[in-house]
């Protein structure tokens, strides 16, 4: 039989088994399983049918939670049914798989295995969700490679069938599920084979019918839930070999044999690591190379590892085992062990008492921990782990990869130990997100894997910013099946795709001696080597590398393919590489653009191929000087005067080095300090704006639309520019509330991303050339270093005096200082500058809860952290606890602090005498409603803990730690459309239904951004999005319309860039209503195909259209009309606006005529609300007693 | 007996010379079936532009990519992937092909363009969606001062060719009035293939916002006023191209086709006045025109074409230098 080779990620392998033999998918995004419920909803809507010539369902869900319940639900009805998930949406699923159990439906959960947060979120993998999951009842089948998320997805499904229990079929996150390897794709007939249809039978015979009908979910009583919870044993007692024999059916077909535990070693092995998972891969590897030098070590990979089978254990066992190592990719605080070391333990000491063990001696056992959230796992480690069960007395419950100078657990190990062979190719590649290098190199193991005999592995590791990313790819080819789950040590070839690069990071670290180096440069091969930083000069002589370059740029440019370097680089690795002939490299890369690129039209292609033939011309051979001739790099990445913790950790992270932290420099809370993101210049952008005082017109929108508080306003008093750099403009502040004062327009020309959307908004053009603005955009090398300068001294400038801004207005808000600075948000994100403005009005007195998303990642992800404090120490508090929690998160927030307040207010009549009547009077009846009356309290606050400092008594004490609570504080619950319209909902409901005093922010981008553009309740009408793929066919969830239904609920719908003015005005209002407050805020995407230099002209669209009214619904009491319409009526149609965005455009593309209906339903859905917004704008209403109520 | 209203150009026969040009009327199937209706001869499709295609496509494959493979959690970017995103010439092709198979007149397809490059074999694509004849419109506007005007030419010459190549049903070349010499150019275009001549093109000129200092696109429908220039240089060249000549921009009404035919265009392009009025204005041209013939007893179009054609003409200056000179000395208005 020909067997079909196919170059694809674990992701796929599962998930093209799970859309074959099911009728019902039913699905939530998670990273990183999203891919998988996103190519099932692909193939469905591709009309691909399954095993029986049915298109599967595929049904996006609310919650992980949602979905499974509608997975058990449509497994009660007797539909085959899959789901895909990781991580806390696993845990969601738990209570209906402790159900799916009970009731021996049998069903496969595809799991790609993520940390679960705990003091803090990782999107990474490990086995801590798995574990967490492992009492459910559900048997757990580990895939530690790609072709075994393919194979052991199918024994999956298969077994389940059969032993009637539900299977969690699971492999590591990212490592396996995004790992793109060539594997043998599994034929419809295997599939078929595999699957027997008279068990299909026999469950849809179960179902729950109303013509044969049953009860099932019973509630029953001490008598009988024990006997019937025992009934089922006999089916778990099956498990095992009931997976055997599917296992051997499949080794039938494919000639790929199976075991629920495999033994990889000598017989007489002594030593021995038992794990599961993608480290299975480098344990392997090490085992191979250890026996070849003649050390007595083998492996046990655990496949089924739910139901647990002692016997079959002990029977791959080698009866010589002295030592082993049981390695959990998990931690269990305070457990004795790790679950596989204590299911090891149990099961050798359970077969050892019953006599059934051959060894003289039972082995020695000891558990370790690994690889926690996508740590590396490499052979070295694994050697030292095997050097360590040699010694007498191997450590137990250690930790290897990392250093554990607090408790010790860690074992050291030999880093120069490898496993990589002489021969094959190990490629690693660093590049920009936005230049298209990953793709290009997953077009390569494509190429490579399906076009030759060789086999080919992928592996792409994406760093946290959503701006400026950088991506390394790690590829390798090679003549046997590549079993290397960890990243490439010693590269024979290494590409840096930007120039800049060199100056950042030791890409050269993995360069082997004599490998070849590949740079993009826009200096050629004559010139080039003067421009090299002294370490990579040393290391390309060193190590004798062959350097060459090419103009990616340029050959790109003269293509018409501007900044995508990705075809040019890609065609001169081939080049260089030589793993194909030149001419058939060539056509292969053609073919390959052809599948990627044809889609987008003939244009695309034929650029792309003109970037493949300008490449090979514009590839040069640099001929290498004998010695170093640059001076050495003398750049100190972080300066002397940042706080001890960013030298001596934050900086580590941020140089890529972060490995090499000791347990003891991190937190043991996962608290962090605020104000970070500062130290982490990155400079990014290409252009960066620079003001022009001489036509500004104060107007001050510049500052509040920036998404990264890279463009700032000061107004201050003239002296203070007498220590002023020489060239620091300034100009005359036009206002008559401030007189006298001198502003400045300041850029952060190392914190700016260049989205251009500050000279987007930029009103002011000179007289002379129009297109000249206040602000203009510039090249960032010419002019950063005088901005530097410029910069730094205005930070020195003091800041505004609070009392003295009317905060309320657009250009008061940005005079205050932004406390919330350079994120790592998209280039023109249209979210951050909402959350900045609320740091700038109430940041200094702001607690946080933000909703895990696009708002937690560039709001809490590490190195660094953009939060940060003013001169006096104050700032936002900022945590986030999970997705589906957030509004209860913050309403915790506020009983706690409402709590504090009045245990302060008690403690302060209290004590009245002793800190004086007066001040005590003061303190309780302050006026804090402006700025001015919360500096008073402040002071008087000031003074109060003096006093109390001069009182011994517990109270004064306790009033001591509780007494900052007399300052009024703002709570804010921070959070996109997912989970505000989706999965949180159910708790933003009782939040708002709480009446206490909230705001809350809902960032609406319509899409759920941060796990890659699937819809949401928010997506409008008409809309493209994954999971929408056909256009949503359903308009859009009021959420206004929700919470002001409650009647005493303040709510704004804003626009930033339509209306600069109200924005301010409900963030003001909302904050001091007094109850709780919702704002959703309208945030331009890239999730929506737009420009985003342009991002603020689409809002103002949206606005223009109908599409996104403004309107502000106060319910305080004076306000008789509470529903105030703030933006015009509608004065282009819906289409105009639409047009302009991809997300919108592209239905008109591939079904125009579903394009114009949903258009035409979503210009009436803007005509039905505006009439019924008009309306409400005329009704009187004032909701009795709930206000006063919440005060009592 | 009423006249022969028949008319040949680029070869098709036409059963007149009025004929709907491309606009927003014969993008739509509804319309152009009105336009039938109503007794057009045949129709110009609206033009499929080198930088829609080329623009779209490269903005499409951007904004759909963008993202992608960038951040750990949005690998595959932020849209479903689609398998086409009919970002080609595809729903243009339909177009063509869905109007051949409604009408049972002729449908000239259009492609508008400046330079050579992947975008022309979308010529060749609508010749095989069914198009009985294919309009090239040139629209060049030179901003480089360095660009002399042979080269111009030159560039309007090999993209002529280039189209021509690739095709083999008719060809028609519209260009707009600036050249240092029509008939020189007009010459070196049907020399390089150009089955027919189509003037002018009425290049939509962009306006400037006093308000907003920006500058906006300003689509104006043309008046007959506009006649005078494509009447001239129709006169001129008459007689002198072998090729059909093709006239378009401001007309109208039945007085501006017959005026045209006169100076001797072989069909008359209609669409500011079809936009205004709608598709039945074209029957009450055409029959303006019909009755004309036959109350100054024209037997036939043929007849008529071409009669005061510079070279037909009695005072052949008119259509020259002189002519400015008489009008100006002639002129009388409020304030003279």
């Amino acid at each position: 039989m020909n067997k079909k080779v196919a170059t694809i990620d674990g992701n796929e392998a599962a998930a093209y088994v799970a859309h074959k033999t099911n009728d019902v998918i039913a699905i939530y995004p998670i990273t990183p399983a999203s891919p998988m419920g996103e190519l099932a909803d692909a193939w469905s809507a591709n009309d691909q049918r399954n095993l029986w010539g049915e298109v599967p369902e595929v049904i996006e869900m609310q919650s992980e939670a949602g979905a499974a319940g509608a997975v058990h639900g449509s497994l009660q009805a007797g539909a085959l049914t899959t789901t895909f998930t990781a991580s806390q949406g696993l845990l969601l699923m738990i209570p209906n798989m402790f159900k799916i159990a009970g009731e021996l439906l049998p069903a496969v959960i595809h799991i790609s295995a993520r940390t679960v947060a705990t003091h803090a979120l990782s999107i990474f993998g490990d086995h801590s969700d798995v574990m967490a999951a492992r009492s459910t009842g559900f048997a757990m089948l580990a895939s530690s490679s790609v072709q075994e998320a393919h194979d052991l997805a199918l024994i999956a499904h298969a077994a389940t069938l059969e032993a009637r229990i539900p299977f969690m079929h699971f492999f590591d996150g990212f490592r396996t599920s995004h790992e793109v390897n060539k594997i043998e794709l599994l034929s419809d007939e295997t599939i078929r084979a595999l699957i027997d249809d008279e068990l299909v039978r026999e469950f849809r015979s179960r179902r729950l019918s109303p013509d044969q009908p049953a009860i099932r979910g019973t509630a029953q009583n001490p008598d009988v839930f024990f006997q019937a919870r025992e009934a089922a044993n006999r089916y778990y007692d099956a498990v095992p070999d009931v997976v055997q024999a599917s296992m051997d059916r499949f080794a039938n077909l494919t000639g790929r044999t199976y075991r629920p535990f495999d033994y990889v070693g000598p017989s007489d092995a002594e030593r021995v690591i038992v794990l599961m998972g993608s480290g299975v891969g480098a344990v392997e590897e090490t085992v191979e190379e250890l026996s070849r030098r003649g050390e007595k070590v083998g492996v046990v990979k655990v496949r089924l590892y739910r139901p647990f089978s002692p016997s079959a254990f002990i029977g791959v066992l080698p009866a010589t085992t002295k030592s082993i190592a049981v390695l959990d990719r998990t931690k269990e605080p305070g457990a004795i062990g790790e679950p596989l070391y204590q299911d090891v333990v149990t099961a050798i000491a359970e077969e050892e008492s019953a006599g059934r063990t051959a060894w003289e001696a039972p082995p020695r056992i000891v558990g370790g921990r690994y690889a926690l959230s996508s740590k590396e796992f490499t052979p070295a480690m694994v050697a030292g782990i095997f050097a360590e069960l040699e010694t007498p007395e191997p450590k137990n419950h250690f930790t290897i990869g990392i250093v554990d100078d607090v408790t010790h657990t860690s074992l050291s190990y030999d880093e120069e130990f490898s496993t990589e062979a002489e021969g094959g190719t190990r490629a690693v590649f660093y590049g920009l997100g936005a230049d298209g290098t990953v793709g290009a190199n997953k077009n390569s193991v494509k190429i490579i894997g399906e076009n030759t005999p060789l086999y080919a592995q992928g592996h792409f590791v994406y760093d946290s910013k959503k701006s400026g990313a950088t991506t390394v790819s790690h590829l390798r080819f090679g003549k046997e099946p590549i079993r290397s789950t960890y990243e490439i040590q010693n590269a024979n070839f290494v590409a840096c795709h930007q120039f800049n690069f060199l100056e950042k990071m030791d890409v050269l670290a993995i360069a082997q001696p004599g490998a070849t180096f590949l740079l993009n440069s826009h200096y050629g091969p004559d010139e080039v080597w003067d421009h090299l930083p002294a370490g990579i000069q040393k290391q390309i002589i060193d190590k004798g590398l062959g350097f060459y370059v090419v103009d990616g740029d340029k050959v790109a440019g003269e293509a018409g393919l501007a900044g995508r370097i990705n075809t040019v680089l890609q065609t001169c690795f081939f080049a260089l590489s030589g793993i194909l002939p030149r001419d058939e490299a060539i056509a292969e890369i053609k073919e390959a653009i052809a599948k990627s690129y044809g889609k987008f039209g003939e244009t695309v292609l034929q650029r792309n191929y003109a970037a493949v033939d300008g490449a090979l011309a514009a590839l040069h051979e640099v001929e290498v000087p004998s010695r170093v001739t640059a001076a050495a790099d003398g750049r100190q990445l972080i300066p002397d005067h940042a706080p001890d913790f960013v030298q001596r950790v934050t900086a580590l992270m941020m140089e890529g080095k972060g490995d090499l932290l000791p347990v003891s420099a991190l937190p043991v809370d996962g608290t962090f300090p605020t104000g970070t993101t500062r130290w982490e210049k990155r400079s990014i952008a290409d252009e960066i704006p620079i003001w022009d005082p001489e036509i500004c017109i104060d107007c001050a929108k510049c500052a509040m639309v920036c998404p990264h508080a890279a463009i700032r306003m000061k107004v201050y008093d003239p002296q203070a520019l007498e220590t002023a750099p020489a060239r620091f403009p300034s100009k005359d502040w036009r206002s008559r509330d401030l007189p006298g004062k001198k502003m400045t327009i300041q850029v952060a020309p190392e914190d700016c991303t260049g989205c251009g959307v500050c000279v987007d908004v930029c009103p002011a053009k000179s007289k002379e050339i129009v297109r000249h603005k206040s602000i203009n955009m510039r090249p960032q090398l010419e002019h950063v270093d005088r901005e530097r300068k410029n910069f730094e001294f205005f930070l020195e400038i003091p800041e505004m005096d609070r009392t003295e801004v009317k905060t309320d207005t657009v250009k008061g808000s940005q005079m205050l200082e932004p406390l919330f600075e350079f994120s790592g948000a998209c280039a023109g994100c249209g979210e951050t500058p909402y959350v900045k403005l609320m740091t700038q009005l109430f940041g200094d007195r702001t607690i946080i809860a933000n909703a895990t998303g696009c708002s937690s990642i560039y709001g809490g992800n590490l190195p660094t952290t953009p939060y940060t404090a003013n001169d006096d120490g104050r700032g936002p508090a900022w945590a986030n606890s999970l997705f589906e929690d957030n509004a209860e998160f913050g309403l915790g927030m506020r009983l706690a602090i409402d709590a504090e307040n009045s245990q302060a207010r008690s403690l302060v009549s209290a004590l009245s005498a002793g800190i004086g009547e007066s001040l005590a009077e003061d303190l309780l009846s302050a006026d804090q409603t402006d700025e001015v009356g919360i500096a008073a309290q402040r002071d008087r606050v000031a003074q109060l803990k003096e006093r109390l400092e001069q009182i011994e008594t517990d109270d004064a004490r306790n009033l001591l730690t509780v007494a900052d609570a007399l300052v009024k504080k703002s709570v804010w619950i921070v959070g996109g459309d997912g989970w505000a319209y989706d999965i949180g909902f159910g708790g933003l409901d009782h939040v708002l239904a709480s009446g206490r005093n909230v705001n809350i922010l809902v960032l609406d981008t319509e899409v759920y951004s941060n796990t890659g553009g699937q819809a949401s309740k928010a997506t409008p009408r008409a809309a493209v999005a994954k999971f929408a793929a056909g256009g949503k066919p359903t308009g859009k969830k009021d959420l206004g319309q929700i919470a002001m239904a409650y009647g005493n609920v303040y709510v704004a719908q804003v626009a930033l860039a339509a209306n600069n003015i109200q924005v301010v005005k409900a963030f003001s209002e909302a904050e001091a209503f007094d109850g709780p407050s919702l704002i959703i805020a309208y945030s331009q995407c890239i999730a929506h195909g737009i420009d985003m230099e342009k991002g603020m002209s689409h809002q103002k669209e949206a606005v223009d259209s109908g599409y996104w009214p403004l309107y502000r619904y106060d319910p305080s009491p004076e306000k008789h009309h509470p529903f105030h319409l703030d933006s015009k009526k509608p004065s282009i149609p819906f289409k105009q606006f639409a047009w302009q965005e991809a997300r919108f455009a592209m239905l008109a593309r591939s079904q125009p005529e579903e394009a114009e209906r949903l258009f035409r339903l979503a210009q009436e859905d803007i005509d039905e609300r505006w009439s019924l917004y008009e309306q409400l704008a005329d009704i009187e209403r004032n909701v009795p007693g709930d206000l006063e109520e919440v005060e009592a | 007996m009423s006249a022969d209203l028949r008319t040949t150009y680029m070869g098709i026969e036409l059963a007149h010379p009025v004929v709907p040009s491309a606009s927003p009327l014969t993008g739509d199937l509804d319309t152009l079936r009105r336009l039938e209706e109503a007794g057009a001869p045949a129709v110009v499709l609206p033009s499929l532009f080198e930088e829609q295609i080329e623009h779209e496509e490269m903005e499409v494959a951007r904004l759909l990519e963008f993202g992608a493979e960038s951040f750990g959690e949005a690998t595959f970017g932020y849209f479903p992937e689609l398998d086409d995103y009919a970002t080609g010439p595809g729903t243009y092709l339909d177009l063509v092909n869905r109007a051949k198979s409604t009408l049972s007149i002729p449908v000239i397809g259009s492609i508008n363009g400046t330079s050579k490059g992947g975008w022309i074999k979308y010529g060749k694509l609508i010749e095989e969606a069914g198009a009985d004849a294919l309009e090239l419109n040139i629209y060049f506007i030179p901003t480089d001062p360095k660009m002399s005007t042979a080269k111009v030419e030159q560039q309007y010459l090999d993209l002529v060719m280039s189209v021509k190549e690739s095709i083999s049903v008719p060809l028609a070349v519209k260009i707009g009035p600036f050249f240092s010499s029509i008939p020189y150019i007009a010459h070196r275009l049907v020399e390089s293939g150009a089955d027919a001549l189509v003037i002018f093109n009425r290049f939509y000129q962009p306006d400037i916002d006093i308000d907003d200092l920006k500058v906006r696109p300003n689509l104006q429908l043309s008046s007959s006023t506009e006649l005078r220039l494509p009447l001239r240089w129709t006169a001129i060249l008459h007689g002198r191209i072998e090729a059909s000549l093709g006239v378009t921009t401001g007309v109208h009404t039945s007085e501006d086709v017959i005026k045209l035919l006169l100076a001797g265009a072989d069909a008359t392009m209609m669409a500011s006045a079809l936009l205004h009025d709608g598709p039945d204005h074209l029957r009450r041209v055409v029959s303006g025109v019909e009755q004309w013939l036959t109350d100054n007893e024209y037997q036939s179009i043929e007849q008529l074409k071409g009669s005061l054609s510079q070279a037909s003409s009695p005072d052949p200056g008119a259509f020259e230098r002189a002519n400015y000179m008489k009008t100006l000395v002639t002129y009388a208005g409020p304030f003279v």
